[in-house]
Parts: structure tokens; C-alpha cells; sequence
């Protein structure tokens, strides 16, 4: 009997059927329809979802082959979705988190056109089909399909406004950052298929071909495929995008940025945990990459001033940890602190948005301050948000940071003692963003102040269901010292994540004390950060707080080395090459037959004698020729 | 009598008719000197058949072999005849039109 898996493919076929609808009837549909068929597809996705979750719970795990997507000689790439552990949870991840903010969109964009509002739901489904599409897939080519078109996606919303220029730059940047980062992921593809033949997970992930790798080909791929996630998960030197991104939709932000696109390279990193674990210096590099981001991004959001720059920030440092567990070999962490980071930097964007939605557009938080009294539910979920990101036990922060802090601490204590700094920088940069916009005395104009009220429901419904994941998110993931069987995170994802011994285990003792000393240092950190913030008052940055107003200067660095000798370039190609050497090719092939067809014009005289006179020397000629040059 | 005198008759009919085409502006010469090569063409044909008939001939009293010529010799005369009606309307309307069989006046296509 087939297995009832293999009818996964409804999961992402529904997102893309809601694409052509709320596509093609842009202007036909109204409103609350293309809302509806928007969520109401997401939505069904969801309850799928679900059932595969319990399915794979179940351990009824399977791999559906539709067809051959690739036949080339002995090469096969066959169109197949896997279904396991690790897909099931990001599928709940994208199509729940998927669902809240589609919902939240009906309301958030209501001020849309009508043509507009449905070309920005067709996009928001596109999206969640592509990224289904990546985490379902069952070998490279399909995760590259899902890879590229989440990158559109993204690219198409980040535009979304497209009349404004910057928004449109904005756009070309994200996208253009993110194929640099997928060129090295298709040659790691092209790499594979040279070495095995194959890119099936389940046909690449087995001893036998593992160990025909050789170590050079192991360093070489995880790292031509770790600079792909660097471009799409924002880390250095590819990250500058992200911040930029927040050009589009703040609910856009939310799902993209924040909460799922950009966690693809975690999930890619994640399934191929065989590959990384092969190679030391791999890990390595993965570790001090995630790490230096994190740290650097943290440092930029400390002085940001828009709010949606800040949750952008501190989105790149957040993943910046993850890829910090991943160098470390904590898969499960990594992928606990995605489900986390999910639940509650969603909401905070979706809180920033509703503070956006009160002020009128507004996103300088220099000009908000003691919002708390006009949008309760707003400050209340968005208070939880920063409690959690920041770790405060028991919110679910709290167990991802420590899993993935202690993953350091057991691969080099200078790694955790960096880690736990940014840590403690999170969790004051984030109550800084949440005391100057949420508390003092308001600083923007009267008319702002009268208009400030609380969002409609649509808004509110789906930031108290978040503020609640990110409540109880944690307790998936308890660690082993507090309660025996805990993990229960761990324990579902171990047959796909192959568990890994820690080079200096760490005692219990050691880990009370590690977890004591992180809570009680950030609720420090909280508590200055109250006393600085809480009567904000404007000031201008000088001396090294402008450099991080200025975020190190990274994007002028970018513009000097690389973008301006690429423009220059390009300027020398389109003025020398293009305009004189292939214009003055095609000009001077037409001018050449003008010419000569202006000379060979005169031979029509229009007298018959001529003509006549013609015709006889060319017979005569002929005939010569005939008679000569006959063999 | 040797072939070369109809050779050179012919050769000399036909030259004629090159140089009258050529070098005539008037369309009634210029068509007579058209007919002019055609004939010398027919009689060059006409000779040539007669010298092989009568060489066969001479191998076989029964023999028609070498006679064909003659039979082109007759359509040639059919297609001149077809083409002088028809050139000669041509140059009726021509006059009609410019009053003059100069073909130099017809140059418009030129312009």
C-alpha cells in the first residue's frame, strides 16, 4: 500500500494555487476575498501540516518520488519531497508563523489598493510555496529551486513599493548579495554530482559515499555551501542586505527576514550535519563567522534609531548564533533556536509594525516614547518579546540561548565568554528599543498623539498567540539538568541529526553556575538599561557611538571597494566596448551595404540599350567561361 | 555545297541582328534584328540537320535519323510568330502612349 505520506505535495500546491488566484484576480477580486483565499490556503497548509507532524511523530517518515525532474545519462534528479523530522518542524514553523502574519496583513495592508493588495498576497503565497518547496525537497536541485525562489520572493516584496528609488536599490541589493551567495551553492551542487552522481540526501548521507569524499572535497563543498547560507542568512560579508530589506512590509519583514527565509541556510547546514561534521576547519570557520556577526550586529543595533533597523540588527545576530551552535556541532540547538527565534522575532515585528500602524509611518523612535498607555496589548506582547530574545528563564529564549552557550562554552570557553557578551548586549539594545519607544513622555508631533490608538484584532490576535509560543515555546527543549527527558526537541530530531560528543563536557554544577551567571548578568543589564532609557531624552551620538550609528562604516567600505570600481567597470564596458567597438560593428556592417548598394544602383540606367548591351557581354562572358574553364 | 557556307551565312545573319539591337534606338528595327538572330539560328538548325540526314542516309536508305532539328526548326518559327504579335502590340501601345517607338523614352521604371 502506498505510504499516506505521499500526499504531502498539497502542501505546497495550495500556497501556489492562492499565488495564481490573488494573482491573476488582482483586479477582479476584492478585498476580503484575496484575504481570505490568502490565509485560507496558508491555513490549510497548517492543518496539513500538522497531521504530517504527528505522522512523522508517529515515526512514519517517507520520501515521495513524483517524477524525474533531471535525466542525463546515468545522472537522475528526481522531483521527490522528503518528509522527516527535521522537514515536518519547519514546515510547522513556516506555515503556522506563515498563517499569523497573512492574517495580520489583511489587517496591516487594509490601506492598500485593491490591485496592490492582491499582487501582495499572490507574493506572500509564492513565498511560503517556495520555501515549503526548499524545506520538503529531497535532494539539492530541489532545496535550489525553493533556495532561488525565496530570494525572488524576497526581492519582489522588498520592492513592494516600487515608486520609491531607494526602495527599488534596496530590492536589487538584497538580491544581488543573495546570488553571490548562490553561485557557491550550485557549485557545491555541481561539486557533488562530479564526486558521487548524486544529490538525493538519502543517497549522499550514507557511509559509503561519505567516505569517497576526501577530506579536500568535504572542506571544499561545506564551505562553497556555507557561503551560500551566508548570503541568504545574512552573515558577514554578505549580510548588508537585511538591513536594507526592511524596506518592505513590516509583515514582510516578519516572515521573511525574520522568522523563515533567512533560516534557510541553518536548515541546509542542519540536513547536511553528516558533511559538517567531516570537517574541523569547516566548523571552525562556520563558529567564528556566526560569531563575529553576532557580535558586530549587536554592536550596530545598540545605536540604531529606526525601529525596524534594530529588530533587523538584531535578527543578524540571532542568526549569527545559530550558525555560532552549528560551528559548535549543536544541530539541535540551532535549529531549537530558529523555532524560538521564530516565535518571537516575529512578534516584535509584528508589534513594531503596530507601533508603525499608530504613529502613522513613523519609525524613528526618537519621536515616540510612553506608548504603553495607548497600545496595552502592543507594549504587553511586545515586553514578552524582549524577554524572551533577551533569555529570561522560563520564556523560550531562555533554553535556546543557554543550549547554544553551552555549546560554546564545551568547544572553547573564549567562544562562550564572547558569545555571552553579545548576549548581554542583546538584551540591552532590546530594552532600550522597548523603554524609549514604550515608556517617558511622547516626543512626536500632536497630531501623532491624537491618532495613536490600538490595532484592530486582526492585528492584535495573531501577536498574543506569538507572545504565548514565546512563552511556552521553550519547554520543547528543557535541558537535561533540569528535568530528565527534557529535550524533547533533541530526541525527535535525533534520527536525523546525528548527536555529537563534546570535546570538554561540562559538569552539572558548571552548568548552574553557566546559566545562573547569563540570567543574573542580562536582568543587570536590563535594569541599566531602564535607568538610561527610561526618560529618554534626544542626544546626538559622538565618538565611537556615531561609528556604530554609522554600523562601522560597512556599507560606505562595500561602496568604495566593490561597488564603485564595478560601476566604474561597468561604465568603461557600456561606453567602450558597447557604443564603439559592437555599435561601430553593426553601424559599419549597415553603412557597408548602403555604400555599396548606392554604387551598384548606377548600373540601372534605365536605358534598354544598356540593358541589352549587359545582357550580351554577360552571355558572351559565359560562354567564354563555359568553353576555358571547362575541366 | 560544304557546310561552312551555311556556317558562315548564319554566323553573319546573326551578327547583324547583335549589332542592330544594339546599336538601334528605333523598337520596329530593333524587333526585326531579333528576328533576324532567331533566323540565323533556324538556319544554322536547318543545315546542320541535313548534313547528318544525308550522312545516315548514306549508311541506311530507310533511316528519318538526324531530322529532328527540323521539327525545332518549326516550333522556333511558332514561338517567333506568337512573339512578334505580342511585341508588335507591346509597340503599338507604346506609341499610343509617347507617341514614338524610341525605346531611350523608356527609362520611367528608373525613377
Amino acid at each position: 500500500m502506498q505510504n499516506v505520506l505521499q500526499i504531502v505535495y498539497l502542501i505546497p500546491l495550495l500556497p501556489l494555487i492562492g499565488f495564481l488566484i490573488n494573482g491573476l484576480g488582482r483586479k477582479h477580486l476584492s478585498k476580503s476575498l484575496i484575504g481570505v483565499i490568502g490565509s485560507g490556503v496558508i491555513l490549510a497548509s497548517f492543518v496539513l501540516s500538522i497531521w504530517v507532524f504527528l505522522q512523522v511523530k508517529g515515526g512514519n517518515t517517507h520520501e515521495a518520488h513524483y517524477f524525474d525532474f533531471i535525466s542525463v545519462g546515468s545522472l537522475k534528479i528526481p522531483f521527490a519531497f522528503k518528509i522527516d523530522q527535521l522537514s515536518s518542524l519547519f514546515l510547522l514553523i513556516i506555515t503556522g508563523v506563515g498563517f499569523l502574519i497573512h492574517v495580520y496583513s489583511t489587517s496591516y495592508m487594509q490601506e492598500e489598493k485593491q490591485e496592490h493588495f492582491g499582487r501582495y498576497f499572490a507574493y506572500l503565497n509564492l513565498f511560503i510555496f517556495s520555501m515549503l518547496l526548499l524545506v520538503m525537497g529531497a535532494n539539492f536541485v530541489i532545496m535550489f529551486i525553493g533556495w532561488e525562489g525565496v530570494g525572488l520572493c524576497s526581492y519582489l516584496l522588498i520592492g513592494y513599493w516600487f515608486k520609491k528609488q531607494e526602495y527599488n536599490k534596496a530590492a536589487n541589493k538584497a538580491f544581488i548579495m543573495n546570488r553571490i551567495g548562490d553561485l557557491a551553492f550550485l557549485i557545491a551542487i555541481f561539486w557533488l554530482i562530479q564526486k558521487l552522481g548524486t544529490v538525493s540526501y538519502s543517497e549522499v548521507f550514507t557511509a559509503a559515499n561519505l567516505a569517497k569524499l576526501s577530506t579536500t572535497d568535504v572542506t571544499v563543498i561545506t564551505l562553497l555551501l556555507f557561503v551560500g547560507a551566508t548570503g541568504k542568512s545574512a552573515q558577514i560579508p554578505l549580510y548588508t542586505w537585511l538591513p536594507d530589506a526592511m524596506a518592505g512590509p513590516t509583515p514582510v519583514s516578519a516572515l521573511i527576514h525574520a522568522a523563515t527565509m533567512v533560516t534557510a541556510g541553518i536548515y541546509m547546514i542542519a540536513r547536511s550535519n553528516l558533511l559538517y561534521s567531516m570537517s574541523h576547519i569547516t566548523m571552525d570557520i562556520v563558529a567564528y563567522v556566526g560569531l563575529a556577526t553576532a557580535l558586530l550586529a549587536a554592536t550596530i543595533a545598540l545605536k540604531q534609531n529606526d525601529i525596524k533597523k534594530v529588530l533587523a540588527y538584531s535578527t543578524v545576530s540571532q542568526l549569527g548564533f545559530m550558525f555560532l551552535a552549528l560551528g559548535c556541532g549543536a544541530y539541535t540547538a540551532a535549529v531549537f533556536h530558529v523555532m524560538t527565534h521564530a516565535f518571537f522575532k516575529a512578534l516584535m515585528f509584528l508589534g513594531s509594525g503596530s507601533v508603525i500602524h499608530a504613529m502613522g509611518g513613523e519609525q524613528d523612535i526618537r519621536n515616540m516614547g510612553g506608548l504603553s498607555k495607548k497600545l496595552k496589548i502592543t507594549f504587553i506582547t511586545f515586553l514578552i518579546g524582549c524577554v524572551a530574545i533577551a533569555g529570561i528563564p522560563p520564556f523560550s529564549g531562555f533554553f535556546s540561548k543557554d543550549a547554544i552557550l553551552l555549546s560554546a562554552f564545551e568547544k572553547n570557553p573564549v567562544l562562550y565568554g564572547i558569545a555571552l557578551f553579545t548576549a548581554l548586549l542583546t538584551a540591552f539594545y532590546m530594552f532600550r528599543l522597548l523603554f524609549i519607544t514604550f515608556t517617558g513622555k511622547f516626543r512626536g508631533t500632536h497630531e501623532q498623539e491624537h491618532h495613536l490608538h490600538e490595532s484592530p484584532a486582526a492585528m492584535t490576535i495573531p501577536l498574543i498567540i506569538l507572545a504565548v509560543l514565546s512563552i511556552i515555546g521553550g519547554f520543547v527543549g528543557i535541558p537535561e539538568v533540569f528535568m530528565h527527558g527534557g529535550d524533547k526537541l533533541g530526541e525527535f530530531l535525533s534520527p536525523v541529526i546525528a548527536t555529537h560528543a563534546p570535546e570538554h563536557p561540562v559538569s552539572h554544577s558548571t552548568e548552574y553556575m553557566l546559566m545562573g551567571l547569563s540570567t543574573g548578568l542580562v536582568l543587570i543589564m536590563i535594569l541599566f538599561a531602564w535607568f538610561k532609557f527610561r526618560n529618554y531624552q534626544r542626544t546626538e551620538a559622538t565618538g565611537f557611538g556615531k561609528v556604530l550609528e554609522n554600523k562601522w562604516y560597512v556599507d560606505e567600505l562595500y561602496d568604495k571597494a566593490i561597488v564603485n570600481p564595478l560601476n566604474k567597470f561597468g561604465g568603461f564596458l557600456k561606453t567602450v566596448i558597447d557604443k564603439s567597438l559592437i555599435d561601430g560593428l553593426v553601424n559599419g556592417a549597415g553603412r557597408l551595404v548602403n555604400y555599396s548598394s548606392r554604387q551598384l544602383r548606377l548600373l540601372q540606367s534605365g536605358q534598354v540599350g544598356n540593358y541589352v548591351l549587359l545582357m550580351v557581354v554577360s552571355m558572351v562572358l559565359i560562354f567564354v567561361v563555359q568553353f576555358f574553364l571547362r575541366k | 555545297m560544304p557546310i561552312n557556307y551555311y556556317i558562315f551565312l548564319a554566323l553573319a545573319l546573326f551578327c547583324i541582328g547583335i549589332v542592330g539591337v544594339l546599336t538601334r534606338r528605333n523598337a520596329i528595327i530593333i524587333f526585326m534584328c531579333i528576328e533576324l538572330m532567331l533566323n540565323a539560328v533556324n538556319l544554322l538548325l536547318v543545315a546542320f540537320s541535313k548534313m547528318h540526314y544525308l550522312k545516315n542516309v548514306a549508311a541506311d536508305s530507310a533511316t528519318t535519323a538526324g531530322t529532328d532539328a527540323q521539327l525545332f526548326v518549326f516550333f522556333i518559327m511558332v514561338v517567333a510568330a506568337a512573339e512578334v504579335s505580342v511585341g508588335l502590340a507591346i509597340i503599338v501601345m507604346m506609341y499610343r502612349n509617347i507617341h514614338s517607338v524610341d525605346v531611350n523614352f523608356l527609362n520611367r521604371l528608373k525613377h
